[in-house]
């Protein structure tokens, strides 16, 4: 065997190619299991992009035109896959193009693995070229960072990564390679069995059965009770259990923004989404309830708009994994600290008198016909919810579903119905643009066999459809529905009601030809200006197989509706009717 | 109000940053830290004097101070029996003839006079702050060139009154 490979050359130098700290790095990286790799190479990390190359075969490898495009795709693919994205970037700039998407995934919770190249170790803290500070940058917008500086800890410092992102309440862990430890040449072997060592680190996922037992007491007392689901539900893959449990004692159930779909969004105890674009029904629930159970949302203040009209009457259970989510924005009566699938696994088996509370049902069933989100129809025009709805009929509301930031994003939460978990992908926390269609790609990625729609604004698909590269590249067929409405709608909105319509620096008179623009891409382009056109293009955007961008023009004047205007309370909503 | 926190932290590098940048992320009003090895290898103690309005804000310096993954244990001592001390430098102006009378002066709070130079005179003191506030309040008169205090360092006494007092805002985690 060994004398052929020497009369082989290509095979000779290959043999003589030392290992390196980069090739150890790729191959904890194969160990964790990472199949998906999104990167963008650069100086300091040629010897990782090198270890790449050579261990081509062990992921699929996608190239974003931006690292920003990096990241928010590795969170679209973190999302619908469950597993950690996984994102590599050189430093200096290439790292900073990554801060966006890593508070992006802090806030949200998605777990993330960044690696980053950096400056070698000698000259770092000499203002290198392209050496910046990614410790400090990121130590407040990550779970965990870690700088390698010692290649025998790397194996280490890969299984704790991984497990850290994971586990708990998921998030960002970043690695910061310099360039000296990934050159550098090992000799040893590391066993990629390596025991954890994180004392400081033990996730709580097992409620106190004490706690459970005082929420099922209260739950058998109440005679106003809600449910609030949050994403953490679907981190905990809970939607069985947490309908088994609404089902069993009639508790009405909202949603936050990132909640939808973990509860079916056309289940009877439904009253939709809360907050500040969210349903009279669900608000008003929210305010008159007189026990509310969080499981797994984190009290955001778009959701609970002036705190002091939160929930102001209610006893307050709050279940997450993060200790310190309990009690930060809204004090809790019963505090649950664990993984909510374990909660309410337990609450199941606690004895509860179903709820006395016939005539909150039909308070809620009467709110529910008689304030149902609305939106005006013009006769040929098309606005946003619209288009929404019609998205929603061609899928039969099965497809994954991105979305960008802003009045469209609202709209879809609004008006496409989610009934099933891991289909709605939105940035929720940080209400980042730019993300909805480098989501869709890794949301694609992760699920190749499924329609992905990513929703976007005019606005936001600028930042970052250069991405557009990859749906050509990887045979991507995402549907990407630009909700066109000329300008900055959400902040357009804001100016028009808040700042007596001083629309500064929120209208486009300039638009790109969005349809050259996908076809210079590859990518089929499709305009829509009428509900006619719409229409007629549905089978063209949907049974046709590969990618598609549609610019559908709606009127710019459309505003979200109802609404929770900012310094006021769940009881003080406008646009509660046409 | 003023609480004494304690953290244990693993010797990792980049913890320290971590938890100062969490703090002021947060908010947290913090009066003084200090830092330092302890009796294990790779372990070091960090001591918290922290200003908060109420209970609710307390709670969340410790869960918050918690969740870093190199922090092993929080420990909020204000209402255990502790032991907390701080040291302080002064360095005062001061000439011959004075030094009798300022020697006087830090007699009763155990201080010491460290460094003596024409006109000026360096006090070291440690004990609580209260006691070092008491003193620098006594020197000031004469002059304050320099000062530098470390900060508290605290924990609980071996043997702790058997009866605690009801502080039960950390207890979520029960
Ligand atoms: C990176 C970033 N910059 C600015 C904002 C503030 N912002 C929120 S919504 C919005 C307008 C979005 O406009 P568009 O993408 O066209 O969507 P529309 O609201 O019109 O649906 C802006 C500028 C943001 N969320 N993210």
């Amino acid at each position: 065997m060994e004398r052929t490979h020497k009369q082989d050359p290509q095979a000779a130098t290959e043999r003589k190619e030392p290992r390196t700290g980069a090739d150890l790095l790729v191959e904890s990286l194969i160990n964790e299991g990472v199949e998906t790799l999104f990167g963008y190479p650069g100086g300091a990390a040629l010897p990782i992009f090198d270890a790449l190359y050579k261990a081509q075969n062990a992921f699929d490898q996608i190239l974003a035109r931006h690292e920003q495009g990096s990241i928010h795709a590795a969170e679209g693919y973190a999302r619908v896959s469950g597993k950690p994205g996984v994102v590599v970037a050189t430093s200096g700039p290439g790292a900073t193009n990554l801060v966006t998407g890593i508070a992006d995934a802090m806030i949200d919770s998605l777990p993330m693995i960044i690696i980053t190249g950096q400056v070698a170790q000698g000259v770092i803290g000499t203002d290198a070229f392209q050496e910046v500070d990614v410790m400090g940058v990121t130590t407040p917008i990550t779970k965990h960072n870690y700088q390698v500086r010692d290649v025998k800890q790397l194996p280490r410092i890969i299984r704790e990564a991984f497990h850290i992102a994971t586990t708990g309440r998921p998030g960002p862990v970043l690695i910061d390679m310099p360039k000296d430890i990934s050159g550098e040449i090992i000799e040893e072997s590391f066993s990629p069995n390596i025991e954890l060592d994180l004392p400081g680190y033990q996730p709580n996922t097992k409620p106190n059965p004490l706690q459970t037992k005082k929420l099922a007491d209260a739950i058998s007392n109440a005679k106003k009770p809600v449910l609030l689901t949050g994403a953490g539900i679907l981190f905990a893959k809970a939607s069985e259990e947490v309908l088994e449990f609404a089902e069993k004692y009639s508790i009405p159930v909202t949603s936050t923004l990132l909640g939808l779909g973990a509860f079916p969004g056309n289940h009877p105890l439904f009253m939709g989404m809360a907050g500040m674009h969210g349903t009279y029904t669900a608000n008003t629930a929210l305010y008159e309830c007189d026990l509310l159970i969080n499981i797994g949302a984190r009290f955001d203040d778009r959701l609970t708009g002036k705190l002091s009209s939160f929930a102001p009457n209610a006893t307050v259970a709050h279940i997450d994994i993060d200790p310190a989510e309990i009690g930060k924005n809204v004090p809790a009566d019963i505090p649950i600290v664990g993984d909510a699938k374990a909660a309410l696994i337990r609450l199941l088996t606690h004895e509860i008198t179903q709820p006395e509370h016939d005539d909150w049902l039909v308070r809620i069933h009467e709110n529910k016909e008689n304030f149902p989100l609305w939106f005006n129809k013009p006769d040929q025009d098309m606005i946003g919810q619209w288009v929404i709805k019609q998205v929603h009929e061609a899928t039969d509301g099965n497809a994954i579903v991105t979305t960008d930031v802003g009045q469209h994003q609202m709209w879809t939460a609004q008006f496409y119905t989610f009934n099933k978990p891991d289909k709605w992908v939105s940035s929720g926390g940080l209400g980042t643009m730019g993300f909805g269609f480098p989501a869709a790609i890794g949301a694609q990625l992760a699920k190749p066999d499924e329609t992905v729609v990513a929703i976007v604004g005019d606005g936001g698909f600028q930042m970052t459809l250069q991405e557009l590269s990859i749906l050509q590249e990887k045979g991507l067929p995402v549907k990407v529905i630009i909700v066109n409405n000329q300008a900055l709608g959400m902040v357009r909105q804001w100016q028009e009601k808040f700042y007596s319509e001083r629309y500064s620096q929120s209208i486009f008179s300039i638009q790109p030809d969005f349809v050259k623009l996908a076809e210079s891409y590859n990518v089929k382009g499709l305009q829509v200006k009428t509900q006619e056109e719409f229409i007629k293009a549905i089978p063209e955007i949907f049974d046709y197989e590969g990618p598609v961008v549609v610019d559908a023009r709606v009127l710019q004047q459309e505003n979200v509706f109802p609404m929770i205007a900012p310094g006021t309370g769940l009881n003080e909503m406008i646009g509660v009717k046409p | 109000m003023k609480r004494i926190i304690t953290a244990t932290v693993r010797n990792r590098s980049g913890v320290l940053n971590r938890v100062t940048s969490l703090l002021q992320r947060r908010q947290f009003n913090i009066e003084s830290i200090s830092v330092g090895r302890t009796e294990t290898e790779g372990m070091s103690k960090m001591t918290f004097v922290v200003d908060v309005e109420d209970f609710q804000k307390l709670e969340q310096v410790t869960k918050q101070l918690n969740k870093q993954i190199d922090v092993i244990k929080v420990s909020d001592i204000t209402d255990k029996a502790i032991v907390a001390r701080e040291l302080a430098l002064i360095k005062i102006v001061s000439n011959s003839q004075l030094r009798a009378e300022v020697q006087g002066i830090i007699e009763p709070f155990r201080a010491s006079i460290i460094d003596v130079s024409k006109d000026s005179l360096s006090i070291q003191v440690t004990g609580k702050p209260e006691k070092i506030e008491a003193l620098i309040e006594l020197l000031r008169p004469y002059g304050i060139k320099e000062l530098a205090r470390t900060g508290v360092t605290a924990f609980a006494r071996g043997q702790q009154p058997s009866i605690q007092d009801g502080s039960s805002y950390s207890s979520l985690l029960g």
